[in-house]
């Protein structure tokens, strides 16, 4: 028996806002426990929730970037269940008319493009946490609690988890081109939550869809459906039957484990919102929102290459993270090469990324030093080799390139009048080279560049050095 | 100098004119509550910190009509720094730690919180016999109720306590205890006054108002606290008017719009003989009176009951014994810690509502509960509305019935409810309503009920000036207390 798969996605970013979405509250992180809070995010009595407007409106970006119809009449409703870091007992969120819906996403897999459809997207508030010291005790923190989320739950439509993949690569790059979100599974500004289910092929019912949980990484949402597919079919297979649970991801052995089987549906009275108005979201304020949306990132990918002359495998790896993409822009905008931008960011920047294993933003370098540094070598003042050491100094020290390339005394010698008598003496003191070379052996001129440069400590111009020292071969 | 005969423009004029400070005022505020608290029990919690706060506003001077003035507040407004329970276990050793808008517009005004009122649980009542500090009495007659939720609140000012006190009102809980007391309460516009530290019964329907014997006196209070407040995204931004200053007692070609339906079979004869008394002599002033249906009235309990109960059920989760309030001990785990904090900590009617409003909730019952009576209240908004398009005012009686007695209908949760039948179109349509002492059956003070467009309170107070005026009701003294004198 042949089945095909049938996965959904609900995944929860983390709005970019500067307080939450309910309440003035400031949101950061690594504060001490509870400092992040106030009146509303303890549910004190007689506390009342006000939307947060800015939160609200990188939500419609977001929905816009998605290609969601945007909700002109909306309102919140409440989400009610008991839990120690849910202050209030129930959740602010938009059930019956959410911020957006029918958008979608294109992926493309094995070369094929495909479209999968947005259920809807809405906003809502996080909850606190909660933690269990081992003195008996358990403790809440409410800092993250109602911190802006968004919630964007796709149609069944994908078929496989590599489907599942390529949606929500696709949905962090495009989220992430937005700015509204810093969308980052590992520091949890963004989680996923999947469905996934298999029917025999042909068949026209879904079947038993398994919740699956503790998913770190879009690897790990592969690796974990695509264990859950095996898993379901085997058990079809023998004759069994798929039961409704929740099962979590195992990393260390790629497996997934039964958490709970669910017993009916949670029912979490939902209601409106009394305590909020209905609100009216006008066509002129989306279509300003709209206005306002950065370039995304396949247009970029597509200036790269019609404009700037990017390959367009390195213009697919300049755009894949907003940071990267925008350090390139920044760099190109002080008249460096976009090329050569290019070439350092995904050769030595990387490199240097992939050693220390940190991010762009963590380094010291900035566009306008690796720009500059950029000019030195294509206006001939500082050798590629040299470009080496200036680079090491700008991005683990923050070093100004000009000055320091300056003041360490390692511009590039290009004087043919400063060269060219050391290369008459070098060739003097190594006939043995020249025969070499006469007998065709290229490699004797390798040595003989290798000899001035080592006279030079590295700093003679190569395309000068090369050209007297050929000039002088063939003439002798 | 007897307070019960003060009103808050009397007692400026002795502050403005040094007969009297504002310390000695507080004082003799406090010395009168204490001395009374044993037969009347009106007051939760006295405000100890009165006399202190009274002396700031000595050495800052009588500014404005407030200045130095003692004003009740129910327990279910939150006040920094003083105890704040909502007459509820669950609240027993609650402190808030920030004070209710109308508590800041208060205090910016220099009026004194003379201490906390009585009420029933959560406001969940119509007698204060379900508070857990006991139940209030009626100075009228000491065995019976005061009415409620707001009864503390009336009760203190009809024993001449404090010549004003702020109420709530989600379903009659100002207009049914100021009908039972012989004083004057107003509820005002749905989103007039700041929900902001007002513990919530049912959001969408309660209100903050004011109580008072006079009706000028709850005017001055009212433009006090009301206005927009950016903490209650549903509070309006409309400008608030000095009602005080625009009281006027002219009643010509006022039309007053009297529906059928008010004159419930249920009604105590009394009780509609004062209120026809009361609308002839409107009819004297110069008002036209008309008879106008509001069919769906009798549809108005069971729409009230769902959805102030759905709504309740949701606010009222926060009480988790996690955070704050009354905690169970001896629990194992944090399903015994939500369920014993809960079942221990609230009392029967407000865990009946709890109950009544989960289910109204749940996904079987929603469309046919829920739902349906939000479609309603729609249906009766519009009804009232369309009534109020071409009249100024709807009026009848305040109550079916005066005061009845302590215990006599505590055990029929039905009988309580359907005493709420003609204060409740005015919160489901968020009007501006109150109730003015009519008269008295045998010997207990009816109300009459008058009901506004939205946002027109002055009209709403004006025809209770007028009516206060023609009857002067104030000058009665209740029953029970004269022999105090």
């Amino acid at each position: 028996m042949n089945f095909e798969t049938t996965i959904g996605l609900e995944v929860h970013v983390e709005l970019k806002t500067k307080s939450k979405m309910y309440s003035p509250s400031p949101v950061a992180y690594g504060a001490e426990s509870n400092i992040n809070t106030n009146v509303i995010d303890f549910g004190f009595p007689g506390t009342l929730p006000t939307v947060n407007k800015n939160a609200y409106r990188l939500g419609v970006m977001v929905g816009l970037a998605l290609n969601a119809d945007i909700e002109n009449h909306t309102h919140f409703d409440r989400k009610n269940y008991f839990y120690p870091d849910n202050p209030k007992a129930f959740q602010i969120t938009q059930q019956d008319k959410p911020l957006g819906h029918d958008g979608y996403i294109e992926i493309e897999v094995d070369g094929e493009k495909k479209r999968i459809g947005i259920e809807e997207l809405h906003v809502e508030e996080d909850a606190g946490k909660n933690t269990h010291g081992n003195n008996g005790y358990s403790y809440v923190d409410l800092n993250r609690q109602g911190t802006a989320l968004i919630e964007i739950v796709s149609k069944p439509d994908m078929k496989s988890p590599e489907e599942a993949y390529q949606y929500l690569e696709n949905l962090r790059k495009i989220i992430q081109f937005t700015g509204a979100s810093d969308v980052k599974m590992e520091e949890g500004s963004m989680r996923v939550d999947t469905n996934i289910s298999i029917r025999p092929v042909g068949s026209d019912t879904y079947g038993t869809k398994v919740e699956l949980k503790n998913l770190n990484s879009f690897n790990h949402v592969r690796l974990g459906l695509a264990y859950e597919e095996k898993r379901q079919a085997a058990i079809l297979k023998q004759g069994g039957s798929i039961g409704q649970e929740t099962r979590r991801f195992d990393e260390k052995s790629g497996e997934t484990f039964l958490m709970r089987v669910k017993s009916g549906a949670d029912d979490y009275r939902y209601f409106p919102e009394p305590d909020l108005p209905d609100y009216e979201i006008s066509p002129e304020w989306i279509a300003e929102i709209k206005a306002s949306l950065p370039e995304t990132a396949s247009v970029r990918r597509s200036r790269y290459i019609n404009e700037l002359g990017i390959p367009e495998y390195d213009a697919g790896v300049l755009t894949d993270t907003k940071e990267m993409s925008d350090f390139f822009d920044e760099a190109v905008s002080y008249d460096a090469n976009p090329k050569l931008v290019s070439n350092w960011l995904m050769g030595e920047v990387n490199a240097y990324l992939n050693e220390k294993k940190i991010g762009l933003l963590d380094t010291k370098l900035t566009p306008e030093h690796l720009a500059k540094m950029i000019n030195l070598i294509s206006n001939g003042t500082i050798s590629s080799k040299i470009a080496k050491k200036v680079f090491q100094e700008t991005i683990s020290n923050g070093t100004e390139p000009e000055e320091w390339v300056k003041s360490k005394g390692l511009v590039q010698e290009s004087d043919p009048a400063v060269l060219k008598p050391m290369i008459l003496e070098i060739l003097d003191n190594n006939q043995q080279s020249i025969d070499d070379f006469k007998n065709g052996k290229d490699r004797a001129v390798g040595f003989l560049v290798g000899q001035i440069m080592k006279q030079t400590h590295g700093q003679a111009n190569p395309k000068v050095v090369n050209k007297i020292l050929m000039a002088e071969l063939n003439s002798r | 100098m007897d307070i019960k005969k003060e009103t808050i423009a009397s007692l400026h004029e002795k502050l403005v004119n040094k007969d009297i400070t504002a310390e000695q005022l507080a004082a003799q505020t406090l010395d009168n509550i204490k001395a009374n608290e044993k037969q009347l029990n009106t007051f939760i919690t006295v405000n100890d910190k009165a006399i202190e706060d009274a002396k700031k506003v000595d050495a800052e001077g009588i500014n404005g009509p407030l200045a130095g003035i003692p004003i009740g507040i129910k327990d279910n407004i939150v006040t920094n720094g003083i105890k704040t329970t909502a007459a509820s276990k669950i609240l027993y050793n609650f402190m808030p730690v920030y004070s209710a808008t109308v508590m800041e517009k208060l205090a910016a005004a220099g009026a004194i919180d003379a201490g906390k009122t009585n009420l029933d649980e959560f406001a969940m009542g119509s007698s204060t016999e379900t508070s857990f500090y006991g139940t209030s009495v009626n100075p009228w007659d000491f065995s019976r109720v005061p009415g409620g939720s707001s009864g503390g609140s009336a009760a203190a000012v009809a024993a001449g306590e404090v010549v004003a006190a702020l109420g709530t009102d989600t379903g009659g809980s100002i207009r049914q205890p100021a009908a039972f007391n012989g004083i004057f309460g107003i509820k005002p516009t749905y989103g007039r006054v700041s929900r902001w530290g007002v513990i919530a019964f049912a959001s969408s329907l309660d209100q903050v108002g004011v109580m008072s014997k006079r009706v000028e006196d709850s005017a001055t209070v009212l433009s006090v606290i009301a206005g927009h407040d950016a903490h209650d995204s549903t509070s309006s931004e409309k400008e608030v008017p000095d009602y005080r200053a625009n009281l006027s007692k002219d009643m010509h070609g006022v039309k007053i719009a009297v529906p059928k339906e008010f004159w419930h079979e249920g009604t105590h004869p009394d009780v509609l003989d004062n209120v026809n008394k009361a609308l002839d002599a409107y009819k004297k002033m110069g008002a036209t009176v008309e008879e106008v249906s509001l069919p769906t009235l009798k549809h108005a309990v069971e729409v009230y009951y769902v959805l102030a109960s759905s709504e309740a059920s949701s606010n009222l989760q926060r009480y988790d014994g996690v955070r704050y309030g009354y905690r169970a001990k001896d629990v194992k785990n944090i399903k015994d810690l939500f369920v014993n904090s809960r079942s221990e900590g609230f009392g029967d009617e407000v865990k009946r509502r709890i109950m009544l409003g989960t289910f109204a909730l749940s996904a079987g019952a929603y469309d046919a509960y829920f739902k349906k009576a939000a479609e309603v209240r729609t249906i009766f908004i519009n009804e009232m509305n369309d009534v109020l398009k071409d009249y100024d005012l709807i009026m009848g009686p305040s109550t079916t019935t005066p005061a009845f007695k302590i215990g006599e209908k505590v055990d029929d949760p039905l009988a309580m409810y359907m005493n709420d039948i003609l204060t409740i179109p005015a919160n489901l349509a968020g009007l501006p309503a109150a109730s003015v002492p009519a008269g008295l059956a045998d010997g207990l003070p009816v109300g009459l009920q008058i009901i506004g467009k939205p946002f027109a309170e002055q009209s709403v107070f004006n025809a209770a000036y007028a009516l206060q005026e023609e009857n002067k009701f104030y000058e009665q003294i209740p029953t029970a207390l004269k022999g105090e004198d």
